[in-house]
């Protein structure tokens, strides 16, 4: 199966849980398992809240896009904000990182990402924006047994 | 779907009960309440109880550690239960379990806490 949709939402906490819903309805037609479509909202709720809390300072009036393209079992993610950049990815990865201590973060983001996926590509420029693609592989759908 | 919460005192342990969704829209209010209640009571311990946390993401992870180092201060320990599949996995990525202690439930966390039922 070829599917693909794409989103686009105002930098508002109140929207991480409206992104991550859509694109958990999104891939329900690949009939995931309760595990893959809670590691995927996970996944998208890191992203955006990033993109929010470290792409636009918290600011609402800026822009989020996220695109979902579904290839067979090949699910491909990308979020993209044109926020403020990452200086360093290598050191934004890094486990319990984080730029903003202050804020309470636990620095797990991007560690849960990259267990959650199979793949994780960032890019980055300062003063321009982030992008993070990602891609999972769903497991094998289970055949359906009908008893008559 | 939003985060419920509700605190509960026995004895000097705190009880704090969410349900929904915790990440980072909801952690800010949450943030807030729990460390009024933790200040305003003479507590020692916190047992959080997860068992109707239906989402949880690193924004949970942030307020839960903030807690615990609080907690760590007052010279009490943080316990966590009912925990589910998908929280636990997040839970070991971070290493959370090595200093906070799990407990199947909340009658179990109690009794190690020294509350008697």
């Amino acid at each position: 199966m070829r599917n693909r949709m794409y989103l686009e939402i105002a930098s508002m906490s109140e929207n991480e849980s409206f992104a991550r819903v859509a694109v958990g309805a999104f891939i329900s037609q690949l009939d995931p398992t309760m595990d893959e479509l809670m590691e995927v909202k996970t996944v998208v709720s890191e992203a955006v809240t990033n993109s929010i809390i470290h792409g636009y300072n918290e600011e609402p009036n800026h822009t989020i896009e996220i695109s979902c393209h579904l290839y067979d079992r090949k699910f491909d993610l990308t979020i993209t904000d044109h926020g403020m950049g990452i200086e360093d990815i290598e050191i934004a990865r890094e486990p319990m990182y984080t730029s903003k201590p202050e804020l309470e973060r636990s620095g797990m983001g991007f560690t849960i990402i990259e267990n959650f996926m199979d793949s994780i590509e960032i890019e980055s420029s300062i003063g321009k924006g982030t992008t993070i693609h990602m891609t999972k592989i769903l497991s094998p759908k289970k055949t359906k047994v009908v008893h008559e | 779907m939003g985060l419920f919460y509700t605190f509960s005192v026995k004895e000097d342990v705190l009880v704090v009960r969410l349900s929904g969704e915790l990440d980072h829209h909801e952690v800010e209010k949450l943030r807030e309440s729990w460390k009024e209640k933790l200040y305003t009571h003479p507590i020692k311990h916190v047992l959080l109880n997860l068992e109707a946390v239906t989402f949880m993401d690193s924004s949970g992870l942030g307020v839960i550690l903030g807690r615990y180092k609080e907690v760590l201060q007052l010279g009490g320990e943080f316990v966590v239960c009912s925990v589910s599949p998908t929280i636990r996995k997040i839970f070991e990525m971070s290493g959370l379990f090595k200093i906070i202690r799990q407990e199947k439930d909340e009658i179990n966390a109690l009794v190690t806490l020294g509350v008697a039922s």
